[in-house]
């Protein structure tokens, strides 16, 4: 079964560059602005989208996606509510593939029968989940596969060729490799590694392989994009939103600023591989 | 071995016991805490290893604990005889180095160089940072911004004995965010660092590893009993925050079906004030936080509460694995006792017995005032007094101050 994260990185293939991977938080800063922020995404030049599950206990997160976080939830964000984003966005756009991304909680909260179902409904893409390595894979993995949509697995640099299989075995759309041990937001350490990462999982799948954490610029997504079927940026939109605030409230200029960066981002995986 | 049958077999080889347990981490994680597991199996069955734990129990801890007979206390309830396992009387002033001090010989084992904790009432920061102190090894300390504040006493001795305190602000700065922010660094810092979790919670192995570090109690309290007595207690209580002291005294007890067991949960203002106790059995429901499912007090959309108690120490959200199957399958009674309650029994152990106890251990006395009254003069209730209370003087002095005023 081909899904329409299959058919995206496919079609970037063909044109020979990596996917731009966008990370926001549903709901951030607030709901309605969060819609217009995810609405606005694939124009501004995002090929994927990770649209983000609000967690009171981010453990994997940095200081700007643990705010992110807050904002959403301040404003009332659920479950429910980031499904009937996707609905809302579903609208309009029928071809870029939606991920979300989040822990684990909420879900098995919400009933993972009944969740996987509503997400299928409301044209959700993919899962990643955190804090379900594949000791866990019966908690929601299997039952996503089973239901169609996509489970992204994260490799680590502490994910080595042993236990890589392990980790590839029930993945499926594209492999999430996190550039660095550390939350997200930090800064990658070493370029070169990443390259060598990227290929070593290379040598253990054909799925297409994204690379996360650390990227903040056009340049850092041209660098890494070159070895990387894709690469995702998060805290730095997620910042963007933060910083446009005023005194906590969105402004004319939050909508933008998460726009104007993807922008800049596209150039930088347009320009990855020439 | 214990047979098929007994309680006592748990986990299985995936971390379960019954739903609970599990190893919900990032794959940056999951590589450590399967060399952990395979680390720990080797110590567990190497008699180097054991012996060195021995020694220090003995010489540094200063084990056995004694099994006291509370005979003012037993007269002022007027029922059961009341016995206290004496933990607070441990190096360090709290069970918490029992666990602390396997721990590290296991991270020296691992060749680890760096060690993290978190901490609420500070006591599991405390035996930390001692067991840094004794074994040459640099250590963080996690606690939250309220915590730092309500146990001022255990931060000045964190800081004496070389640790770095690392104040957390985010949240209501207690337990839960001092654990995401000691996670948060793990995951950053996965070469050098052992995370050296206070309780029998987290992800396998280490609520396995908890327990059996902390089971002495209860294997102790047993052969004393039986030697005073010359049979089994009738009941055996304890306080329940993670669970560590519990699980370590209800262990050697669970396939003795005679022995009531009860479990004290922080109540707070009371269990049906909505944020207002850290009850999470008797007031939440099973849910998947900080590696392991477990019950957890959370929202109708599975956001987590940060729950309120007086003691620091049982501010928590969630509780080990262990204790939710024992609760489900009934075989340990938990029952919530609210803030008021346990300083009373925090005056009343002071008064009568000239021990100041834990706030954390009087929640568990305050379990026994109401039992020991229903039973026979010739029965007994031993309490595990998890931990001394110089620590909360200061802010018992505060509260009673504000009640007389
Ligand atoms: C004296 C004392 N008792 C009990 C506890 C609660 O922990 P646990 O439930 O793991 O024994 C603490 C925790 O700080 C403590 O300091």
């Amino acid at each position: 079964m081909t899904t329409r994260i299959d058919r995206r990185f496919a079609a970037l293939k063909a044109e020979n560059r990596p996917a731009l991977v966008t990370f926001v938080m549903a709901g951030d800063p607030d709901l309605p602005t969060g819609q217009a922020i995810l609405n606005a995404l694939p124009q501004a030049g995002a090929d994927v989208i990770e649209l983000g599950m609000p967690f009171s206990d981010p453990m994997a997160d940095g200081v700007a996606i643990q705010l992110g976080g807050q904002r959403a939830l301040a404003s009332g964000q659920t479950l429910t509510g980031v499904l009937g984003m996707v609905e809302e966005f579903r609208r309009k756009d029928e071809t870029t593939p939606i991920v979300l991304m989040g822990y684990y909680n909420p879900i098995y909260i919400y009933g993972v029968d009944r969740f996987l179902a509503d997400a299928t409904q409301a044209g959700v893409d993919g899962l990643i989940v955190v804090d379900l390595p594949p000791e866990e894979d019966e908690e929601l993995c299997l039952p996503a596969l089973k239901a169609g949509i996509n489970f992204i697995r994260l490799t680590t640099p502490t994910t080595d060729d042993r236990r890589l299989p392990t980790v590839l075995a029930n993945t499926s759309g594209f492999v999430y490799y996190v550039s660095m041990t550390g939350v997200t937001g930090a800064a990658i350490k070493s370029r070169g590694a990443v390259g060598e990462a990227v290929d070593r999982i290379k040598a253990h799948t054909d799925l297409p392989v994204a690379v996360g954490f650390g990227i903040k610029t056009a340049d850092d997504a041209a660098d890494i994009g070159r070895h990387a079927d894709g690469i995702v940026v998060g805290s730095v939109l997620v910042d963007a939103v933060g910083k446009s605030l005023d005194e906590g409230r969105a402004t004319e200029r939050t909508v933008a600023a998460v726009r104007d960066i993807v922008a800049d981002l596209a150039q930088g995986v347009r320009r990855a591989r020439q | 071995m214990d047979g098929i049958n007994s309680l006592r077999n748990g986990p299985d080889e995936h971390g379960r016991f019954g739903i609970y347990g599990g190893r919900f981490v990032a794959e940056t994680l999951m590589p450590l805490i399967l060399d952990l597991e395979r680390h720990y199996r080797a110590a567990k069955t190497d008699p180097a290893y054991q012996a060195e734990l021995q020694n220090l129990a003995t010489h540094y801890t200063g084990r056995p604990s004694p099994l006291y007979f509370a005979e003012r206390l037993t007269q002022h309830l007027g029922g059961a005889k009341v016995w206290l396992k004496r933990e607070e009387l441990n190096h360090t002033g709290s069970h918490k180095i029992n666990n602390c001090l396997g721990q590290i010989l296991l991270a020296k084992r691992m060749g680890k160089t760096r060690v993290i904790a978190e901490t609420g009432a500070g006591q599991h920061g405390v035996a930390t940072a001692t067991v840094c102190a004794k074994f040459d090894l640099p250590c963080t300390i996690f606690m939250g911004a309220t915590d730092v504040e309500r146990q001022a006493p255990n931060v000045l001795r964190m800081k004496m004995l070389g640790a770095e305190v690392r104040p957390v602000t985010a949240g209501a700065g207690t337990l839960k965010d001092a654990m995401n922010e000691a996670l948060r660094d793990w995951v950053t810092n996965v070469e050098s660092t052992y995370y050296l979790i206070g309780t029998a919670a987290g992800p396998h192995p280490y609520p396995e590893m908890v327990r059996d570090f902390q089971s002495v109690i209860g294997t102790e309290l047993k052969a004393q009993f039986q030697e005073a007595e010359g049979r089994l207690p009738d009941a055996v209580v304890a306080c329940v925050g993670g669970g560590s002291n519990a699980i370590g005294t209800f262990h050697a007890f669970l396939d003795d079906a005679d022995v009531a067991l009860y479990g004290a949960e922080a109540g707070g203002h009371g269990i049906d004030v909505e944020n207002g106790h850290a009850a999470s059995m008797t007031g939440g429901r099973p849910g998947v936080l900080h590696g392991n499912r477990t019950y957890l007090l959370q929202d109708a959309d599975g956001q987590i509460l940060e729950g309120h108690s007086i003691s620091a120490g049982l501010d928590y959200p969630g509780v080990g694995p262990e204790h939710s199957w024992l609760h489900d399958t009934q075989r340990v009674t938990y029952v919530p006792i609210t803030d008021k309650e346990a300083l009373e029994a925090f005056q009343l152990l002071t008064r009568t017995e000239g021990i100041i106890p834990a706030l954390e251990s009087a929640h568990g006395l305050a379990q026994v005032m109401k039992l020991a009254p229903t039973l026979d003069k010739d029965q007994s209730v031993v309490l595990c007094l998890s931990g001394r209370g110089d620590k909360d003087v200061e802010s018992v002095g505060k509260y009673l101050g504000l009640l007389n005023s």
